[in-house]
């Protein structure tokens, strides 16, 4: 657990050190770096190169080089520009003023378009108290029909579909008969089609032709790769969309696609959804996007927080220690104590820019009890165990299981993370120089 | 499909001028395919090895080298096809994330098996998605299959029993599961579908034939994810790269290759029930220079 835990710890504050004054090389190194980061987090390459460009002209203007704490004024500076990027979309839903409301929703096959219909009727009724009603426009996919009726059954709301017809029509007459019946809004759920696909566009063209849809949302995959751009700009050049609706961002998806889309197409991302079930969709908020496509978690807090826990003073007597090879566990149990006031563990590790988060979450089983139950070891060993741990014999081992209220082999796993973790501190002390403890001196 | 490179003869002539910059726009077309930064770094580092120490000078040898490497990693010496049992049912589970043509893929592959003569059931094990049984249904009615089902939000790890009891019963030769998409990052759901995988290695005694992960051409980076966590929990033995008929180029399939040693067997090209096909290294490299 502490292995790991150290393992990121160190390499997230390494770095984010302060680098004391950043050289444009250093500037530029920075820079590849969040080109690496906003690569991998399924951004276009076009629009990483376009967007860094920015990026470095605000840096230079803003005469960040002279400043001490430049490497994380250039992070935070990215961090401000995806924000203010995505945020400057409004969000939400336009009514109609008079009629009703008409939506559609367009997509590839398998984006979320149907079930992001419900979570929107839902949404629109519940939260606006709309009476919504939905057209059944897909007439491919087989029992997409009876899809979208099991699941409007669970929100009480109609659905119109017809068989043996086609989407325009049915289109057609179902908005004419939910305006008569009184619905304030009208949801369309489109089949599913590729951008490229001549005959689908059309019919799509078509539909929003007759019916005049107020709001068109190209529902979009959250883990779509490099062609988003291309998808997203083809559909709004077809039927001019609104809107998008980033769905299944309960993945660990970094969610670049979102960010290039905007970019290009400059349409705001309007909900996202982020589960099965019908509440996990909601208006989106464009800073927990930015951080998440930086990777970053919530990094900046973090360094905040751990600036405010650990001392200089203190880091620096650690790092001298880790140097010299001698950290013991009175440290190791002091930066226990430093982490545990930054907050509850898996508070932290959640700020943690971990891709895989969960799995790994589950495999070392990081709650707060182990730490108590490490704390629980280490407060039983005598001073000099602490400082000399090389000295726990088996005897010894049994006095502090039997002392802690814990086993043998929990003791001895204890010793034995330690002893590895020292070495890996030490190995990176030596090869890197100078070397910032993962919890001071930032 | 994979196109990656189609436009390796505009930036021929940077190669003259200007050589960073002609390796760093191959660098971006790669990297605009979805293959990984990481990858695409790997590849390129050894074709410019050869390039520069025999001082190539020939666009058409810089594509062998590139197409060498490619086909390098994609290549799986015989691995590409489906294991077939000698002892009947072969069964085969298909798993993947939400909406990247599972179900689909399912019928596709009942359709191919039934071509060629086999007795195959259908397993649906979505229990969970609307409509997700009425949706195979309509495929095996379609293909005049057997299919054993059971009611919405039972237990999937039943419907499997069930469907192998049965199988075995009428001595079919392959049964496929249907399974319900989820995100790699869902504990319970992952330990779902390793409960499922233990109720059919208890009943057949040995390994699943085929567990294929299904991964959409669409997706970006994070396939690689989902072809790991899906490793770890099941030991996959293969990829079913669906949609390909889009502009995607599902280059992410050679990350998880070079990475996790895990093959594409099958692709699929659209909706119909015959757009599937058995996956071919040297043709798919060889469709990027096309
Ligand atoms: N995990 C997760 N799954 C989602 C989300 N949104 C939709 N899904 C699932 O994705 C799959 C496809 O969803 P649909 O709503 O049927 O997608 P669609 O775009 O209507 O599909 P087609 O009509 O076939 O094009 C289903 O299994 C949904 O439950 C989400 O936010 N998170
Ligand atoms: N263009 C294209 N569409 C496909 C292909 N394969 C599947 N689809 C479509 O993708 C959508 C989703 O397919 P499904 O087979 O329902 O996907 P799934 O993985 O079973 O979805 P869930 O069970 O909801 O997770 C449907 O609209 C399919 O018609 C393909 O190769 N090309
Ligand atoms: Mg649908
Ligand atoms: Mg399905």
């Amino acid at each position: 657990m502490f292995d790991l835990l150290t393992n990121k710890f160190e390499n997230l504050f390494y770095k984010i050190r302060n680098k004391g004054k950043l050289s444009p090389d250093d500037l530029d190194d920075a820079l590849r770096e969040i080109k690496l980061a906003l690569l991998e987090a399924d951004v276009n390459f076009k629009v990483v190169k376009e967007f860094l460009e920015n990026v470095k002209t605000k840096a230079i203007g803003e005469k960040i080089l002279e400043s001490l704490t430049s490497y994380q004024q250039v992070v935070k500076i990215v961090n401000e520009e995806i924000t203010r990027m995505l945020g400057s979309a409004s969000s939400g839903v336009v009514f109609a003023p008079g009629g009703p409301t008409i939506i559609m929703t367009v997509g590839l096959q398998g984006t979320g378009k149907t079930s992001a219909v419900i979570k929107l009727a839902s949404f629109l009724k519940n939260k606006y108290q709309k009476k919504v009603s939905i057209i059944a426009a897909d007439i491919y996919r087989p029992a997409a029909v009876l899809q979208l009726e099991d699941m409007a059954k669970n929100i009480a709301v109609d659905v119109y579909s017809e068989s043996n017809s086609n989407p325009v029509s049915i289109s057609v007459k179902g908005t004419e008969l939910f305006r008569k019946s009184g619905s304030d809004v009208i949801i369309i759920d489109t089949a599913g089609r590729l951008h490229i696909d001549e005959k689908m566009m059309k019919e799509i063209v078509d539909i929003r032709n007759r019916v005049n849809p107020h709001q068109i949302f190209l529902v979009l995959d959250a883990m779509t790769g490099q062609e988003a751009v291309n998808i997203a700009s083809t559909f709004n050049q077809r039927v001019e969309c609104d809107g998008i609706i980033l769905t299944k961002l309960d993945s660990d998806t970094r969610g670049g696609a979102a960010l290039s889309v905007y970019y290009v197409v400059k349409k705001p991302i309007k909900f996202i959804s982020s589960g099965e079930r019908i509440e996990d969709f909601d208006i989106f908020y464009p800073d927990r996007i930015a951080s998440r496509i930086l990777g970053m978690g919530d990094i900046l807090t973090l360094v905040e927080k751990a600036e405010k826990v650990v001392s200089e003073k203190e880091a620096k007597k650690i790092e001298e220690k880790i140097y010299k090879n001698e950290l013991n566990f009175e440290d190791f149990i002091g930066q226990l104590k430093s982490i545990k006031k930054m907050g509850s563990l898996d508070k932290i590790f959640s700020m943690l820019p971990i891709p895989d988060k969960n799995r790994i979450f589950k495999k070392i089983n990081l709650d707060d009890s182990y730490l108590s139950r490490i704390e629980a070891i280490i407060n039983s060993m005598t001073v000099e165990e602490r400082r000399k741990p090389h000295i726990i014999n088996g005897n010894r081992k049994k006095r502090i299981a039997k002392g802690s209220g814990s086993s043998v082999s929990e003791v001895n796993k204890l010793l034995v993370q330690f002893s590895k973790t020292k070495q890996m501190m030490k190995q990176f002390s030596g090869k890197k120089g100078k070397f910032n403890f993962p919890t001071g001196n930032l | 499909m994979l196109r990656l490179i189609k436009n390796l003869n505009n930036i021929w002539n940077k190669f003259k001028d200007n050589r960073k910059l002609f390796w760093d726009e191959l660098e971006e077309q790669m990297v605009a395919s979805d293959i990984s930064i990481n990858t695409t770094g790997k590849i390129l580092a050894e074709v410019k090895k050869y390039v520069y120490s025999e001082n190539i000078n020939d666009i058409e040898k810089i594509k062998i080298l590139l197409k060498k490497q490619i086909i390098e990693i994609l290549k799986t010496d015989g691995g590409g096809d489906l294991k077939i049992s000698t002892t009947p049912p072969t069964v085969f589970l298909i798993v993947g994330v939400n909406g990247t043509g599972k179900t689909t893929s399912v019928a596709k592959l009942a359709g191919m098996f039934k071509e060629k003569s086999k007795k195959v059931l259908i397993s649906a094990a979505d229990t969970y998605r609307s409509a997700a049984v009425e949706q195979i249904q309509h495929y095996a009615r379609k293909l005049d299959l057997d299919i054993v089902s059971h009611q919405k939000f039972s237990d999937p790890g039943a419907v499997v029993y069930d469907s192998l009891e049965k199988a075995m019963a009428r001595g079919i030769d392959l049964v496929i599961i249907d399974t319900a998409g989820r995100m790699q990052t869902s504990y319970n759901l992952m330990e779902e579908l390793k409960k499922i995988k233990k109720v059919i290695m208890k009943k057949i005694g040995r390994e699943v034939d085929e567990i294929l992960l299904v991964i959409d051409s669409t997706t970006g980076q994070n396939a690689r994810n989902q072809a790991e966590l899906f490793n770890n929990s099941l030991n996959l033995t293969g990829i079913i790269l669906t949609k390909i008929d889009s502009t995607s180029r599902g280059g992410i399939v050679l990350t998880i290759k070079n990475d996790l040693g895990i093959p594409v067997k099958l692709v699929t090209d659209g909706e119909k029930l015959d757009n599937i096909h058995f996956f071919d290294p040297e043709g798919f490299t060889e469709s990027i220079f096309s």
